[in-house]
């Protein structure tokens, strides 16, 4: 199960026009995450991390070359199969937490179970089971304007959680948090790496982040320039 | 159901900006169930008012009666045929006989039209039972308007002069017996009224009429020689015309009103749209999609509609019953408009009326909230997610 390839990429490359310019975004990159890997995508801007991360997460597609997720090739699911794939199967962290800020904590962290069409019942036990994962149990009735940056943050990773996702996509997650917050925000996911075996690839060049990770995918102009195991 | 919950969610959580759009669109649905309802109240008032003081069930006209031209009065009136008189005798229909005439009020020369009318009768709501009063001199009666236009009063005398079958022009006074509170202008302004066998005889036509009106809600008719029978919708139809001119002023009120409420549904969802961008983004990160992204949208702007109809029941209904039951008073001058409503007007409102304007405020609105909503089905989540849009 551990050595289960999720996410694969072959000669993937990834242009933007620009007038009468191109950007290549990704130059031929050629990875692969296993189950429960604890990765990252370390580089400077305009690297390709946020890209790359995008393609996996489906928001995204290659311009050429192959992206697997989950045995799903990214560049020719329709809009519908990658927005159920993405619902089901994959849990995003965002720089700037993306809550939805007429929901209450309950209802941002329920939103994904929405979907799903789950039942009330099964909804309420997993929002509060990802609740308690991120120790926010009893702020479930406030809103997001009522939380602080560690919290919000929190929030959101349990949102990413509660469906219980192969893989958990987290883009800056730290970028907007104070160094106490980002350490314990890197401690809960970390222990959430431990106890469900998501894996996590993170998009970031905060020193925080990369001395939690047990991979290490340095990027530069798009190329994979190393790919580092921690033991 | 969860886009209809999460659309909900919304839209209250939105706040004053959703509720100022909600006040601004019951308003203009309001005023148009209310101004709809005022106009199809007059219909009917006016309607009801010419039905029960002269159109009756239909009236049989005779051969060369015209009413748009009095000067045909003279020859339009015949001998009623057996038929007729069967009917009449068995209370089903009474007859009208017209002539011109003139009056002398206060030394003014009047024209008019002389109505003799039976004074038994009791199909038309004229009082013509103060008709039946036979001290010797000739009985009449008049409506208020024309008491007004003349300064005849009741126990008041005046000269009418008439001119008999053989052309012979004849004077007599008349007592006035009567001023009739009518809204009907067509039973009063120039008209004064007489029994019907006394002016029979004052013309030398005994046994004639102009025309026989039946008794409201009579159904039947038969085919009579020299005797046209014409309907309540072709009496009614002038009245319908007038009301419905009268309704395009409104109309264009209403309309604008409208107008102004679906702009600011329209510009809230524009703007709506372009704030939540990132929102969006996070919306099809999390998994919905592109069309339920823009349903969720345009069922939010939509909603305005439904929580506008709400609101407006809420304090429409006890208000509307209001006036319902007690009238809107009518300025004086509303009576030169020509209307048979009298002082108070009584809004009707049918279902059709409010079933129909509620799907018009619904319908329109959600249009109004799709459109804005088409470029989302352009927007890239990775765009949305950094705050770009199409």
């Amino acid at each position: 199960m551990k050595d289960e390839i999720l996410i694969e990429t072959r000669d993937m490359v990834k242009i933007y026009p620009m007038g009468q310019y191109q950007l290549i975004a990704l130059d031929h990159i050629n990875l692969s995450f296993h189950r429960g890997e604890f990765a990252g995508l370390v580089g400077p801007s305009g690297s390709g991390k946020t890209t790359l991360l995008n393609i996996i997460g489906s928001l995204d597609t290659p311009t050429s070359g192959s992206a697997m997720v989950l045995n799903h090739r990214v560049e020719t699911l329709s809009h519908k199969n990658a927005a159920r794939l993405r619902n089901y199967h994959i849990g995003f962290i965002f720089q700037t937490f993306n809550l939805l800020p007429v929901y209450t904590v309950y209802e941002n962290v329920e939103f994904p179970l929405l979907l799903q069409r789950l039942s009330a019942s099964e909804r309420k036990k997993r929002v509060m089971q990802a609740l308690e994962w991120v120790y926010l149990q009893d702020r479930a009735n406030s809103r997001p304007s009522q939380l602080s940056g560690g919290e919000s943050q929190r929030v959101a990773i349990a949102r990413a959680v509660v469906k219980n996702p192969e893989i958990i996509l987290a883009d800056e997650p730290t970028a907007n948090l104070d160094a106490e917050n980002s350490h314990h925000i890197l401690k809960t996911m970390e222990n959430l790496n431990k106890e469900l075996h998501t894996t996590f690839i993170f998009s970031t060049h905060d020193e925080k982040v990369i001395q939690y990770l047990k991979r290490k995918i340095t990027l530069f102009d798009g190329k994979v320039v190393k790919d580092e195991k921690k033991e | 159901m969860v886009i209809i919950k999460l659309a909900l969610q919304n839209l209250l959580g939105a706040g004053l900006r959703t509720w100022l759009n909600v006040i601004v669109l019951s308003f203009a649905f309001f005023a148009i169930v209310s101004l709809q309802g005022l106009l199809e109240g007059m219909n009917r008032q006016t309607a009801q008012a010419m039905i029960d003081t002269y159109y009756g069930g239909g009236q049989y006209w005779s051969k060369n009666y015209d009413p748009y031209d009095p000067l045909t009065l003279d020859e339009s009136h015949q001998p009623l045929p057996e038929a007729l008189k069967k009917i009449i005798s068995a209370g089903e229909a009474t007859p009208l006989l017209m002539l011109p005439g003139t009056i002398y009020p206060e030394g003014r020369i009047k024209p008019i039209i002389i109505n003799g009318i039976d004074p038994w009768q009791k199909l038309l709501a004229i009082p013509s039972h103060f008709l039946q009063s036979t001290n010797g001199n000739i009985p009449a009666l008049i409506g208020n308007r024309m008491s007004e236009s003349t300064g005849l009063r009741q126990g008041d005398q005046v000269i009418l002069q008439w001119r008999d079958v053989d052309g012979t022009y004849d004077a007599k006074e008349v007592d006035i017996v009567q001023v009739m509170q009518t809204s009907v202008q067509t039973v009063d302004i120039g008209q004064l009224w007489i029994p019907l066998q006394l002016l029979q005889e004052m013309a030398g036509v005994p046994d004639e009429a102009t025309l026989v009106v039946m008794k409201s809600g009579s159904i039947d008719h038969i085919s009579i020689e020299d005797w046209t029978f014409k309907d309540i919708n072709f009496l009614l139809t002038d009245i319908k015309e007038l009301v419905k001119s009268k309704s395009i002023g409104s109309t264009i009120v209403y309309l604008l009103l409208f107008f102004l409420a679906m702009l600011a549904i329209f510009d809230t969802q524009v703007l709506s749209i372009f704030r939540r961008r990132k929102e969006m983004g996070t919306l099809m990160a999390l998994g919905m999609t592109r069309g339920e992204v823009i349903r969720l949208f345009t069922l939010e702007g939509s909603l305005h509609g439904v929580l506008a109809v709400i609101l407006a029941a809420a304090y429409g209904i006890p208000l509307l019953s209001y006036f319902v039951r007690v009238g809107w008073t009518l300025p004086t001058q509303t009576d030169s408009y020509g209307f048979a409503i009298g002082e108070k007007l009584f809004p009707a409102f049918s279902a059709g009326l409010i079933i129909g304007t509620t799907l018009l405020v619904l319908i329109v609105t959600t249009v109004v909230s799709f459109i804005p909503t088409r470029k989302i089905s352009k927007l890239k989540p990775t765009d949305a997610l950094r705050g770009k849009m199409v």
